[in-house]
């Protein structure tokens, strides 16, 4: 019971704090897709390099002007699967029925204040494209734009043509800026927000993005099952003490003991692994729900684990741990590395002062990498279909892709479901090896003998 | 082209990182043939090492994503 409220109130940490920097991915998504469309676009098939020569503002075009994503388009794997693992302000269950459920949307704009409504005022359609604007926002490939150029309705709905892209050279990079059409005329749309106000590259935005989105939806989704089952497994325990564990008990009691038997006492030591007990569990049944909750098919591939902003804040988490429980001989170690040359001592100080920080970094990307690049490889599998199958055109080259495509798929998510539990045992058991390294005492044969003894 | 020389540092990591865990495995795999009994042992160690070496490479990676954006 104790757990299961401790792994609760985690989990909305996590959630509270991945929903104030959830954009921060996007700007990384963002920028990798940037860099593929200047490649498609230099070889001439994306009809976004006709932009060029046009003015920025908006300006009267032809209705044959259309979203480069439109029927007749190539398929672009690359963008495809970064569109799939990115945070959405919808959630599709389906693309294809077209079954999507509208999630509320928190937008501030310091000018304007705060907009709060549902996502289904939009109107999502295909690719997740809005057909509706909304008090001067638009939704586009899954995520909430503002409307920058004058002249655009600002209060209220109107309906919206369809969106489309230009390059524009920005501090010497090609920069994919979005246009709303709206009676035939273009508008041009803000990025998508940053809250960090750019300080990270992103570029500040004219609004900023609070909302419940498909990764947080997951998160509570995820958090309360846990909750759920952590709950019941403690009724079962108290009621039954002696009894030997049925149902839900059974699935999480050998998890359970493993990190507990395998990854806490080793590490922490039979002494204080109590106090860090919850911590490790928290996060080890937190990451692994969230992970194999993106591997169910059909069910919107939520990229929770492979979100960098969420990866951040569990390191972030782990990080303020580590260092506010560290002892005398841990900062020792940093700062001042006994029994080693006076001239080394520097030296090493520089080194471990870059570790301490390290150690966080390669615990956020280790588990954003290796879920992102899970997810990656499905969607680039299933891409096949659209590859042979010349975007639906070729209906053999269809079918071929589709035979090629089912095995290599299902070969990928047996892989993925190791990675899953592999992924959520690395997190904890280095979670587990640096608080370990830093509340141990006297681990110096020296420090033994002028110690207690 | 610094978006080509990225992906080529990329994938060299990726390489160095693919020597490093293969002969962490190795290793491990000789340590369990030789002492079975230390087994969980060694398999936790090894995750750990593995994690290290895959940590350099992550870091070379995100530097390229960083060169390339």
């Amino acid at each position: 019971m104790k757990y299961s409220l401790l792994l609760l109130v985690l989990s909305f940490s996590f959630y509270t704090s991945s929903m104030f920097g959830q954009s921060h991915s996007s700007h990384t998504t963002d920028s990798t897709m940037m860099t593929h469309q200047t490649n498609t676009a230099s070889s001439g098939e994306h009809n976004v390099t006709e932009g060029h020569e046009m003015p920025a503002d908006a300006h009267a075009k032809g209705a044959a002007a259309h979203d480069a994503h439109g029927a007749h388009a190539p398929f672009d794997p690359a963008s495809t699967a970064i569109h799939h693992i990115s945070d959405a302000n919808v959630y599709t269950i389906l693309d294809g029925i077209g079954f999507r459920i509208p999630l509320p949307t928190f937008l501030y704009a310091p000018e304007k204040g705060w907009d709060i409504f549902s996502s289904g005022k939009f109107h999502v359609g295909d690719h997740e494209d809005g057909h509706a604007s909304y008090n001067g926002y638009v939704m586009h490939h899954g995520s909430v734009h503002r409307v920058v150029d004058q002249g655009f309705p600002m209060e209220g709905s109107v309906d919206i043509e369809g969106f489309t892209h230009k390059q524009e050279e920005k501090k010497g990079k090609k920069v994919d800026i979005n246009y709303a059409l709206y009676q035939g005329k273009e508008y041009r749309l803000d990025a998508r927000s940053t809250l960090d106000g750019g300080i990270l590259g992103g570029g500040i935005t004219s609004f900023y993005d609070f909302s419940v989105s498909k990764n947080v939806l997951s998160m509570i989704l995820v958090s309360l099952f846990l909750f759920w089952i952590f709950r019941k497994a403690a009724q079962a325990y108290k009621a039954n003490p002696d009894k030997a564990p049925t149902g839900v008990q059974s699935f999480i009691e050998p998890m359970f003991t493993f990190i507990r038997d395998e990854v806490a006492i080793p590490f922490i030591g039979k002494e204080k692994y109590m106090k860090f007990l919850p911590l490790l569990m928290s996060i080890f049944f937190f990451v692994l729900g969230l992970n194999l909750f993106g591997q169910i098919p059909f069910l919107g591939g939520t990229n929770v684990t492979g979100n960098l902003t969420v990866t951040m804040i569990m390191a972030l988490i782990v990080f303020f741990v580590v260092n506010v429980n560290g002892k005398k001989d841990y900062w020792q170690h940093i700062f001042w590395m006994p029994n080693v040359p006076v001239f080394v001592k520097p030296l090493l100080a520089a080194v471990e002062i870059m570790g301490l920080f390290i150690k966080p970094l390669t615990l956020m990307l280790r588990l954003a990498g290796n879920i992102s690049a899970g997810h990656i490889a499905i969607l680039s599998f299933i891409g096949l279909i659209f590859i042979f199958g010349n975007s639906g055109a070729s209906l053999g080259g269809g079918a071929i892709g589709t035979a090629m495509a089912i095995p290599l798929t299902l070969f990928m998510m047996a892989i993925e479901l190791i990675v899953a539990f592999v992924q959520a045992f690395v997190f904890t058991i280095l979670t587990a090896s640096y608080i370990g390294a830093a509340i141990e005492e006297h681990h110096h044969a020296d420090h033994h003998a002028e110690g207690h003894h | 082209m610094t978006g080509t020389l990225a992906a080529v540092g990329a994938g060299l990591a990726v390489i160095g990182a693919g020597i490093g865990i293969g002969m962490v495995g190795g290793k491990a795999m000789e340590a369990i043939a030789r002492q079975p009994e230390a087994s969980g042992d060694i398999r936790s160690g090894m995750i750990l090492m593995a994690a290290f070496v895959e940590g350099a490479a992550l870091i070379a990676i995100l530097l390229s994503i960083f060169m390339a954006g």
